[in-house]
């Protein structure tokens, strides 16, 4: 059986400081992670090449330094990693990442893709179910339990209230969420193999079947057009009145900021 | 090319025959966005034996009802749902198509955007019609809620967005108001892609976690003692919020560690969060200053969570608290 898992660098947000006499975003010294989500993902997919023996191959694409989370997957135990990185792919929104991701797995060989739900810089949850649609793969998202069951893969996929026990067959794309599991450590005979004897497979836009007009800015159905640190915060206001006055007061801020 | 595509479009999401929240705050959306069009709404709604819920979506704003009912939609699965919604974009071309960004609509969102090639914005907390090009600027938050993003889809349509709960205000229902109902005719088709729901699994109780709370309710040393957490309950019911604390009502043993708000408890950012008799030690704000919104209750003027409070009440929160309580209540009853 093969997997495929793929992760994102991205900046620990819980770091990310807003510069206060400025109002712009922090970025120096804030740490980059294996996305959480993703992290659990991979797990996930160790912990099915435990029991199996699967072949657990790890995709990213991002810039250069992202190798290094790569690195982090092969410490964990996964078997092969690749690198997709080129210019050319820079800018892409959701629609063109996800393009590309799967142009990148359509070269290997899968019976389970596993992605995290979302990554915490951008919150979107989209190029899971994106990349599944790309694919032609059935998705399901949110997975709290995945178990592999013959050529059938059975999901505890989480909604808001309830979950649903989804069976599917496989191939299938599954997305994960950081409660899945607790992800194991690298282990130093690990780190030492994944710097010394493994190999960063990486892959540039010439070795990706994906057309041009679907990846990249100009492949991004989407752009930014602006972007801009959430308000400082003015000081507020202060009444003291009668018991009544109060009330009023605050059921009329409540309208005021659609609450109520 | 996007000059054919007309209308604004929402998902009806329904779970169990009923309609979500957020459903029809989409709706309220919609008609501000369709009057800066000049054009009108359109919700879409797919399920199984859902037909009913068609005038409900007329009375909160739809000038039309897209309606499809199949055996295979009473629960929510990816392929289904996208096909039919895929279909329908591509019979009628929807300028716009807003989705609630809920677990469904998270799903169901990129997977749609993927096959009709076009952009999708997730989670948006702002929606504008840009004035000269009447485009639709989104506006989302990133970075953890560090940053705030304007996004735009020019040259596809639909220009689609996931809208979070809570954020858009639904209109006023309108008993009488009328509406257009189309069945829409299609025949799904089974592939790949179809999956089993072999059981679901309702949560009788979710534990709550006071981080996912989108309002809370937080009570402090002024509370004077657990009983009087009763009054922080009744407030939480009538306005859909969540019981939190200080650590001195912690410390105290009046409340779970839990749900403690601060430096040693959790970081919370709620739209609105009210600290009632919390004087607002430092370590408390740490937990609590970036909420959207403060409400502060405190007898002491000078309290420091003032500093730090949208609205500042200086009062006694024994007789103010009741009271909003009501004032809330009988509010939410004039608006259903």
């Amino acid at each position: 059986m093969n997997i495929v898992v793929c992760v994102k660098q991205v900046p620990d947000t819980n770091e990310v400081r807003i510069d206060p006499v400025k109002g712009t975003l922090i970025r120096e010294g804030v740490p980059s992670i294996m996305n959480p989500d993703d992290k659990a993902g991979l797990e996930a997919a160790l912990r099915i090449k435990d029991k199996t023996g699967a072949k657990v191959s790890v995709i990213t694409m991002g810039p250069l330094q992202a190798e290094e989370i790569l690195r982090e997957a092969l410490a964990m135990g996964a078997d092969d990693v690749y690198l997709v990185t080129d210019r050319a792919f820079g800018g892409a929104d959701t629609w063109a990442t996800s393009s590309t991701l799967a142009g990148a797995i359509s070269k290997l060989d899968y019976d389970l893709i596993i992605t995290g739900r979302q990554a915490i810089d951008g919150d979107t949850a989209q190029v899971g179910p994106e990349t599944a649609e790309h694919l032609d793969l059935p998705n399901i998202s949110y997975a709290q339990e995945i178990e592999v069951d013959g050529d059938e893969v059975v999901v505890l996929r989480q909604y808001d209230d309830r979950s649903h026990r989804v069976r599917a067959k496989l191939p299938v794309l599954v997305t994960a969420l950081s409660e899945l599991n607790k992800p194991r450590y690298m282990t130093p005979g690990g780190i030492f193999d994944a710097y010394r004897e493994k190999e960063v497979v990486q892959w540039v836009r010439e070795d990706i079947p994906v057309e041009d007009e679907n990846i990249g800015l100009s492949g991004s159905p989407t752009r930014v057009s602006k972007s801009f640190p959430k308000a400082v915060k003015e000081p507020g206001m202060k009444i003291e009145e009668g018991v009544e006055e109060s009330v009023q007061f605050i059921v009329d801020k409540l309208k005021e900021t659609y609450i109520l | 090319m996007t000059k054919e595509y007309k209308g604004v479009y929402t998902f009806a999401e329904q779970v169990d025959g009923e309609l979500t929240g957020v459903s029809l705050e989409l709706l309220g959306k919609a008609g501000d966005l369709a009057a800066d069009l000049d054009t009108d709404v359109t919700a879409i709604l797919l399920g199984k034996d859902v037909a009913d819920l068609a005038k409900v979506l007329v009375e909160f704003g739809a000038d039309r009802v897209i309606l499809y009912e199949n055996d295979e939609l009473e629960l929510y699965t990816t392929e289904p749902y996208t096909q039919v919604v895929a279909a329908i974009i591509e019979e009628y071309k929807p300028e716009i198509l807003l989705i609630g960004a809920t677990a469904i609509g998270r799903d169901l969102g990129p997977r749609i955007a993927g096959r009709v090639h076009t952009g999708l914005t997730a989670d948006c907390t702002k929606l504008d019609i840009q004035e000269e090009s009447k485009n639709l600027l989104m506006t989302r938050p990133a970075f953890g809620g560090n940053l705030m993003a304007e996004i735009l889809c020019e040259n596809h349509r639909p220009q689609m967005a996931t809208v979070r709960p809570g954020v858009m205000v639904r209109k006023i229902r309108e008993e009488n108001r009328t509406g257009e109902i189309i069945n829409f005719d299609y025949e799904l088709e089974r592939n790949n892609k179809f999956v089993t729901v072999e059981e679901v699994i309702k949560q009788t109780k979710s534990k709550i976690e006071i981080q996912d709370a989108d309002i809370l309710i937080s009570g402090g040393r002024g509370l004077g003692g657990p009983e009087n957490f009763a009054i922080l309950q009744d407030l939480a019911e009538a306005i859909g919020g969540e019981v939190s604390g200080s650590r001195a009502a912690v410390d105290s043993g009046w409340i779970d560690k839990d749900v403690q708000v601060g430096q040693t408890g959790k970081t919370v950012r709620p739209t609105l969060y009210f600290a009632i008799g919390i004087s607002g030690a430092i370590q408390h704000m740490a937990g609590m200053e970036e909420s959207d919104y403060i409400i502060a209750i405190n007898k002491d003027p000078n309290a420091l969570i003032f500093n730090v409070a949208d609205v500042g009440i200086v009062g006694d929160l024994f007789e103010i608290v009741p009271k909003l309580t009501e004032s809330i209540k009988a509010e939410r009853a004039k608006q259903d």
